[in-house]
């Protein structure tokens, strides 16, 4: 440096020094950022990655790896026609469906109206009521499957889809009320107090207020009883040994590995087409998830 | 158009806490009455028992000559605007209007003739197929408005309405809600802490303090005749000063005497007034306003000069105000803006002593 290009820092030490860079600081913050995401969505990508080429592969490709296993040589759409053709297969995604479809029905009702009850209506022992609906979530459904078997082996609902129906809700319910609590919690007390001068009653105000403008929450609640109960593997593993009744996670799994013989192309292919569900549900409401409907119900 | 009649009406929490202590208060058919107060004064509470939104301990309240204490707010035919509003935001503006019409089961055309004649009213009707959210914070105290005015209601209750807007917006809507008023003409109990508010709106303010009403009146009664210390200093802006004196009887005349010896003479009119009070120490009120520069006054009867050293002058246009502190109190004066006040330059002042107040401090009286 020059002494004519004397800077004012120069001149005054301490004042008007530069002492780091805001935007080289954030530079630095996307670009480890960045990398971040890269390494995470990569690590997570590889395994449906290798899913999907496996699935595309022939047995005889998939037994005798030439070269890197991560490239197809010869690709095939057997694996799926032969799944698709397949009756029981078609019988896991249908028993998979009614199963779902049911639980989601029963925790949505049976979560949106005890939420409501434990947000709103303020009743001896709600807190408490509250607090243990969300400490029963807690309890892993590994340590469950042994008394529930008892109780669905005493109703005769062993080896029964019916059976499931029953028993996911105990996981899903308690969640799902857990989160509609904290979204009712979230509208403004006024909201219902001028629903109730209007002239509504504790029904209308449920279904005309609270159900409409907790659409977000009731959406995520949706998503979340759905994959519990798409994805549920402990309590039809332990609950279902007939083929027939079999949900798809089990399913595939029992009937596609015969012994120590894994059909591993098919396996592949009815993991990916039993993850297709849950991706679609998730692509459609996912904005609708993030939307907020709230803004604009109050002082913005 | 109905009565509102509260009869000794207690509000107590659980914990024992009475946030309302019995009050009594008639407001009449098409009636504006303002409920005003500091918060926590009972105001909002007293308003909200009204509504049925909050049960009554004891006591009774009476709409339109029926005893409502355990009436549901839907049956009480009342309407109320929040302080936030309140807009369902799921709904149009329409909707939200109609919302009240639809679950009375009101015949569709009845409905839409309601709402846009409350609409034309407010002037909001190309806004009725927006959402809230749309809305700016005016057009949803409006439509909070509209949603009241559609039910054709006994009462309108209101709970700070423009407590979210801004300065300029609240003196619109404050105007806007005395004309609605004017226009429907339905009884309305009206909760405020702005004593302006109160004053603009109201043809009788109830001011309320720690739970009981310290005086109802119309807003001119409230500015002249204070009943208490409390309403003498919540009513008006710049608040009344209050400075310890004495009253003093010296032959047949009746002073303050102040306590730096400063002597004010008593207007002879109201010497018997406060004669059984001679000797006593009391509490001398008087408003900013009435505290002017002698060189701006004609003299007349009751005018008392008094000499009042500025120590912060605040210049605000149309007037000039400037406190100076005396007795550990402070005390400001209203001046012309053309009077020349410099701080710790002493200026010469009168006190109109017709309009002072006689305090006693033991009671809070006025007397």
């Amino acid at each position: 440096m020059s002494a004519s290009a004397a800077r004012p820092s120069d001149v005054l030490p301490g004042l008007g020094r530069k002492i780091g860079s805001l935007r080289q600081e954030r530079r630095w913050a996307l670009i480890t950022a960045y990398i971040s995401l890269v390494v995470a969505a990569i690590v997570m990508l590889a395994p449906p990655f290798y899913m999907l080429i496996t699935s595309l592969k022939t047995s005889a490709e998939i037994s005798n790896p030439v070269g890197t296993p991560w490239i197809v040589r010869d690709p095939t759409l057997a694996n799926y026609t032969a799944l698709i053709s397949d009756p029981m297969f078609r019988g896991f995604f249908w028993n998979s469906i009614i199963v779902t479809v049911l639980v989601v029905a029963v925790t949505m009702v049976i979560s949106v109206l005890a939420a409501f009850a434990l947000a709103r209506m303020k009743f001896f022992g709600s807190q408490v009521l509250a607090t243990g609906v969300f400490l029963t979530y807690l309890v892993p459904d590994t340590l469950l499957f042994i008394p529930l078997y008892q109780i669905v082996g005493g109703l005769d609902l062993l080896n029964s889809k019916w059976g499931l129906v029953l028993v996911y809700p105990t996981l899903s319910v308690p969640f799902c009320t857990w989160i509609m609590i904290g979204y009712f919690a979230s509208i403004p007390k006024e909201l219902d107090e001028a629903a109730l001068i209007d002239g509504a009653n504790w029904m209308q105000m449920l279904t005309k207020i609270f159900i409409p403008v907790a659409l977000p929450g009731i959406i995520a609640a949706t998503i979340f009883a759905f994959t519990v109960s798409w994805a549920a593997f402990v309590y039809p593993t332990a609950f279902i040994t007939r083929p027939d009744e079999m949900p798809l996670t089990i399913g595939v799994v029992s009937q596609l590995i015969r012994g120590d013989t894994f059909a591993w192309g098919q396996l592949m292919a009815g993991a990916l087409l039993a993850a297709m569900p849950p991706v679609i549900v998730y692509a459609f409401l996912m904005d609708y998830y993030i939307a907020g409907l709230t803004a604009g119900a109050t002082k913005g | 158009m109905a009565q509102v009649n509260i009869k000794k009406v207690v509000k107590e929490y659980e914990g024992g806490v009475q946030a309302v202590k019995g009050i009594d208060l008639d407001i009449g058919d098409k009636e504006f009455v303002v409920l005003v107060g500091p918060s926590g004064c009972g105001k909002s509470t007293t308003l909200r028992m009204i509504a049925g939104l909050e049960e009554i301990t004891s006591g009774a309240i009476e709409i339109d000559g029926n005893i409502v204490n355990d009436v549901p707010p839907r049956d009480r035919d009342i309407a109320m605007v929040f302080q936030n509003y309140a807009l369902y935001p799921h709904m149009s503006v329409y909707d939200n209007m109609a919302f009240g019409l639809m679950l009375r089961k009101f015949p569709r055309e009845e409905i839409r003739r309601r709402v846009e004649n409350a609409a034309r009213i407010l002037d909001i009707g190309p806004l009725l197929e927006r959402k809230p959210k749309a809305l700016s914070g005016g057009q949803r105290q409006r439509v909070a408005m509209g949603r009241a005015i559609v039910r054709d209601p006994k009462v309108f209750l209101f709970d700070e309405p423009l407590s979210n807007l801004d300065a300029k917006l609240r003196v619109q809507m404050r105007t806007e809600i005395k004309k609605v008023h004017q226009t429907v003409k339905t009884t309305t109990v009206y909760v405020t802490h702005d004593q302006v508010e109160a004053m603009t709106l109201a043809d009788r303010v109830v001011v309320m303090n720690h739970g009981i009403i310290e005086q109802v009146g119309p807003p001119q009664v409230l500015y002249h005749s204070p009943a208490t210390k409390f309403v003498a200093g919540f009513i008006g802006s710049p608040a009344m000063n209050f400075i310890p004196a004495r009253l003093e009887q010296a032959s047949g005349a009746l002073n303050v005497r102040l306590s730096d010896g400063a002597l004010l003479p008593v207007p002879a009119d109201r010497t018997a007034r406060y004669a059984g009070h001679a000797g006593r120490e009391v509490l001398f009120g008087i408003r900013p306003e009435h505290l002017t520069a002698a060189s701006q006054m004609e003299a007349r009867p009751g005018l008392a000069p008094l000499s009042l050293t500025p120590e912060v002058v605040e210049p605000l246009g149309a007037e000039t105000l400037f406190y100076c502190w005396r007795d550990g109190g402070e005390i400001c004066a209203k001046i012309d803006p053309g009077v020349a006040a410099a701080p710790g330059v002493p200026l010469a002042m009168t006190a109109d002593m017709n309009r002072m107040h006689i305090i006693d401090p033991a009671t809070d009286k006025v007397l």
